[in-house]
């Protein structure tokens, strides 16, 4: 396909900067598309893009660029692969071995029972292993995609429906929900609480393998009301103890879930003004049907695409202003007309003008996973070694598969300290220069990243501009901040110009390796 | 003497400063770095003006800091505290039980001892270092950790505005009274409303100075410390607590020192953006880094035990000993939340036990090293108890009042207040009978010499855990 090539410095579209956002959640139109707003499309609803992919999308328009992106099961991309793993490391142990264990423990076996204990810590250690295997897997996965908003959303599911492999303790069991959440992950809302409420991850993680019909463990209800799907103020103490009730008896067997009728407690329940026998099922219809449901996720959705938002309890929607409140009642109604489908959804947010408001371009922080994958797929750095960036990921804050609480990540500013700056600082400097940060063996890894191609569209359009450092500069500068702050944008020149002035491969990795340090560089 | 010992002379310059030596540290600032922006200075004499309503009162020394334990999860106040003299106690918890036997006894106290792995702790409770608040708790107990931590770190039963010691940070440097920033957001009506007075003349919103009141160490800075114009400066680990690149080459550090040490134009970066927000923390990090890696560089005197809490407060110890201007620490252990596989006198609960022990014993034998144990009170809480009965998973779920903890010679020692019924109970957990504002309310009236009525926004006395020296 050919693309006119546009420079960054003739497509800024002149719109005001309004003291209040727009409301309007009309479709963009498509003049008022451009390279800014592509990018700022690729960054929200991906990982960013390379200056290439801007202009493509920038030439589409907004119609063509925001469909692609979310019908990307028309995209060929990778199959998931069952075997891909082990599952087997920490199946349970078989019908012979519980009865050679038990017969030990009868028999105070000490010898015996050693023996057991050394296999049960062998196979946690592997397990330990293959879930770093499996992060380092979902990294890669996040990087070579070429359906960046499949990965971006269920980063986004992740972070919501929060499950960490510490409680767990089985790695396949992650795996297994990474897929469901995946397979969900632009689908339908609906279908994925019912998959939730069978997920053996998310079983175990909030003990509902342990919830017995006298004895109902309230965890998973209570989640999945305040944290999940509905909010705190949208349900009653007496809700969740009803709901743990109906869901009495969902567990799981080794991979599968498991109905286990036995422990399930028929009796009338009566959540959220339904009242019946209500089982698991009933459960998740009973909060589907709350207006407070559409709600809560189109809550969700725009903090994590548009603008943050303090949490709901704080700020209630009534309490917003009224654009705010205007924009996500559009998103919670759309989603409802779509009894719970998430593409109409986001297609409306990806097309409207609020979601392109230069109030929001360029004001998100960056989340540490779109922070390192980003700058992977933006700048086309080399991959690197996988270990070293998810060691970096859990130090900024995003171990993945390890959210910190069931609440998920906190994003934002909780982002952002003294610390974590500077670990973002290194971890760019590590992906351009291969100069591994504090702490591992001291040589660097020696593929040399080769910037030249950044320029490459930048020279089509216009090869004079691209040797001069004072448009280069410029050029970097709107691509990789999608700003040109002027203090930073002389100091960059002055330097360019002080190494001789020709923009060398070397001084085009210099230059990144500065702007990748800019606090504006930990925003898109 | 051991040698250890004599390093420590030699590399702690100064004994427990006065306040004139205090006012001074805004020329320890300024020298700290060459380039000190104007504003660093500014808040050097916000910590002077801090200091300037402080009454002297015997006994107290003028440099207080406050170290703040959180035990994340829920801690088993039960197991911890053992009403081993209840029999409910043992009916209550026929798998994960203390027996009698194994409970640590404290003087003065009948019918109720710690958890056999707080060894640690007896010790300092023996040497009057330490206190015991019972059954602290709020009225309406909520039971999801996240609301009742951020209950906890706000004050606030409604769990809402800035933290407790953010607040405090706030109301000694600037005046305020309880505001709104602890919800990480720019206004209190959401994102669209611009802050009016942006530049209004009034404090800029430039919170931390190379010598933070507050350093949380951790990933995250907690709710409890973040105030509306004073943030704390947090960390993980010192050595990567710089910018790596500026070793690639040397002509990479001015453009470098440069742009990361911009402060936001006004009217060209909103004062309330993200991006102001970043600018600012980049540049404290710069100012930050510098002094701080030298001080966590100075090794402790003493032994810390393995695991995480020993070496956040070896590093706090070695902060305290560089002389840095922080008047509060804060550190995090856990997870107590203890669903299931408790364990009794051995197990999971008992190793994080033994952990918070021996780790807050060690701290205090490395103040006692350095000479610093007067300046120092330390305060451990959870988020909430756990329930009375285990539940079926040889675990229990979570709950309602705890015991409190305070360290430190100027901690009123011993055992305050009662131990919550096991009978009278409120729908199987326990009733609170202190309310924990009441602590906070002691230790910053009676310790950080500050006005805890305005900044918990209520009278709160109820329970005095300070030596009135």
């Amino acid at each position: 396909m050919t693309t006119q090539p546009t420079s960054p410095a003739t497509t800024d579209k002149d719109t005001p900067r309004p003291g209040k956002a727009s409301a309007s959640m009309t479709a963009i139109r498509p003049e008022r598309f451009g390279y800014e707003q592509a990018r700022h499309l690729l960054w929200r609803a991906g990982f960013g893009g390379t200056p290439a992919q801007i202009q493509t999308l920038a030439a589409w328009g907004p119609e063509r660029s925001v469909d692609y992106l979310l019908d990307y099961d028309k995209v060929n991309a990778d199959p998931i692969k069952g075997d891909l793993f082990d599952r087997d490391i920490m199946s349970p142990l078989s019908q012979e071995d519980r009865e050679a264990y038990r017969k030990a423990q009868r028999a105070q076996d000490e010898d015996a029972l050693a023996k057991f204990r050394a296999e049960r810590q062998n196979r946690e250690r592997s397990d330990r292993a293959q879930m770093t295997e499996i992060q380092k897997w979902w990294l890669k996965r996040m990087i070579e995609t070429p359906r960046p908003l499949e990965e971006k959303m269920t980063l986004f599911w992740h972070g919501i429906l929060a499950t960490n492999y510490r409680t767990i303790e089985n790695s396949y069991h992650m795996y297994l929900q990474n897929q469901m959440l995946r397979r969900n992950a632009v689908g339908n809302f609906g279908t994925m609480l019912f998959e939730l409420i069978r997920d053996p991850a998310m079983i175990k993680y909030l003990d509902n393998d342990e919830s017995r019909k006298n004895r109902p463990n309230e965890n998973l209800a209570r989640e999945i009301m305040e944290l999940f799907a509905l909010g705190v103020g949208n349900y009653t103490e007496k809700d969740i103890k009803e709901g743990a009730r109906a869901l009495t008896g969902y567990t799981f067997r080794d991979d599968d879930f498991f109905y286990d009728q036995q422990n399930h407690d028929n009796g009338e329940k009566s959540i959220l003004g339904k009242k019946a026998p209500l089982d698991g099922d009933g459960f998740v219809k009973a909060i589907l049907e709350t207006r407070a449901c559409s709600a809560y996720i189109a809550r969700r959705v725009y903090t994590f695409f548009v603008a943050e938002l303090p949490p709901m309890e704080r700020l209630p929607d009534r309490d917003l202003d009224p654009t705010t409140r205007t924009v996500l009642s559009s998103l919670s109604g759309t989603l409802l007309a779509g009894k719970y489908d998430l593409k109409p959804m986001l297609r409306k947010l990806f097309l409207s003008e609020h979601f392109y408001d230069q109030r929001f371009m360029g004001d998100q922080i960056k989340s540490p996973v779109v922070l390192v994958v980003g700058a992977m797929r933006s700048l086309n750095t080399p991959v690197r070694d996988l270990g070293i960036l998810n060691d970096a990921l859990d130090l900024m804050g995003q171990n993945i598969f390890f959210p910190p609480s069931v609440k998920g990540w906190e994003g934002g500013r909780s982002w952002i300290n003294t610390s974590t700056l500077f670990v973002r600082q290194n971890i760019l400097t590590f992906l351009l220069t291969g100069k591994k940060p504090v702490g591992y063996d001291a040589t660097a890894d020696s593929t040399k990243y080769d910037p030249s191609g950044l320029l490459s569209e930048f020279a089509k359009a216009d090869p004079s501009a691209s040797t001069d450092p004072g448009r280069v500069v410029d050029y970097m500068m709107k691509l990789t901040l999608g700003r040109t702050p002027p203090s930073a944008k002389e100091t960059l020149a002055n330097f360019a110009r002080s190494r001789g002035g020709a923009i060398t491969p070397d001084v085009m990795t210099a230059l990144l390796l500065i702007i990748t340090t800019m606090p504006e560089y930990q925003l898109c | 003497m051991p040698s250890a010992f004599c390093e420590t002379l030699m590399t702690t310059p100064r004994p427990a400063f006065t306040r004139r030596e205090f006012l001074g540290s805004s020329l320890t600032l300024a020298s700290a770095s060459l380039a000190v922006p104007a504003f660093l200075q500014g808040t050097a004499l916000g910590m002077h003006e801090m200091l300037h309503g402080l009454s002297s009162a015997p006994g107290i020394p003028d440099d207080r800091i406050l170290v703040v334990v959180q035990l994340g999860g829920g801690n088993d106040g039960l197991n911890t505290v053992v009403p081993f003299g209840m029999n409910q106690y043992y009916r209550a918890r026929p798998g994960i039980n203390i027996p009698e036997k194994e409970v640590l006894t404290l003087s003065g106290s009948d019918g109720i001892g710690i958890h056999p792995a707080m060894t640690g702790f007896k010790d300092l409770f023996d040497n009057s270092l330490a206190a015991i608040v019972q059954g602290v708790g709020y009225p309406n107990p909520n039971r999801s950790h996240f609301k009742s931590m951020d209950i906890w770190q706000t004050a606030d039963t409604t769990a809402t505005g800035d933290g407790w010691l953010g607040r405090y940070f706030d109301a000694e440097c600037c005046g305020y009274g309880k505001g709104e920033s602890g919800t990480a957001t720019k206004s209190p009506k959401g994102h669209i409303d611009k802050e009016p007075n942006d530049k209004a003349g009034g404090p800029s919103p430039k919170a931390q100075t190379s010598d933070s009141p507050g350093i949380a160490i951790g990933r995250s800075a907690p709710l409890a410390m973040q105030g509306r114009q004073i943030k704390p400066i947090s960390f993980e680990s010192a050595d990567l607590f710089r910018w790596a690149g500026q070793d690639i080459h040397q002509s990479l550090k001015d453009p470098y020192n440069q742009i990361a040490r911009r402060e936001p134009v006004p009217g060209e970066v909103p004062s309330d953006s993200n991006a102001a927000f970043l600018m600012r923390t980049s540049l404290d990090a710069q100012v930050s880094s510098e002094l701080i890696r030298k001080a966590v560089a100075m090794r402790p005197t003493t032994q810390f035990p393995a695991g995480q809490l020993g070496s956040q407060l070896a590093m706090v110890s070695s902060m305290i000993r560089a002389g840095l201007k922080t008047r509060v620490y804060y550190v995090t252990h856990g997870s107590f939340d203890t669903h299931s596989g408790q364990g009794g006198q051995q197990g999971r609960h008992a190793n994080l036990l033994r952990e918070f022990a021996s780790s807050v014993k060690a701290f205090y034998d490395e103040m006692k090293a350095q000479g610093n144990t007067d300046r120092v009170m330390t305060l451990a809480f959870s988020e909430f108890g756990r329930r009375v009965s285990q539940n079926a998973s040889q675990g229990t779920d979570h709950g309602t009042a705890a015991p409190m903890f305070l360290f430190g010679p100027m901690v009123k020692p011993g055992i305050h207040g009662d131990h919550p019924s096991l009978q009278d109970l409120d729908d199987g957990d326990l009733k609170y009978k202190i309310d924990f504002r009441s602590v906070y309310a002691s230790v910053l009236d009676d310790w950080m010499k500050a006005d805890s009525k305005a900044i918990l926004e209520g009278s709160y006395r109820g329970v005095s855990v300070v030596k009135k020296a």
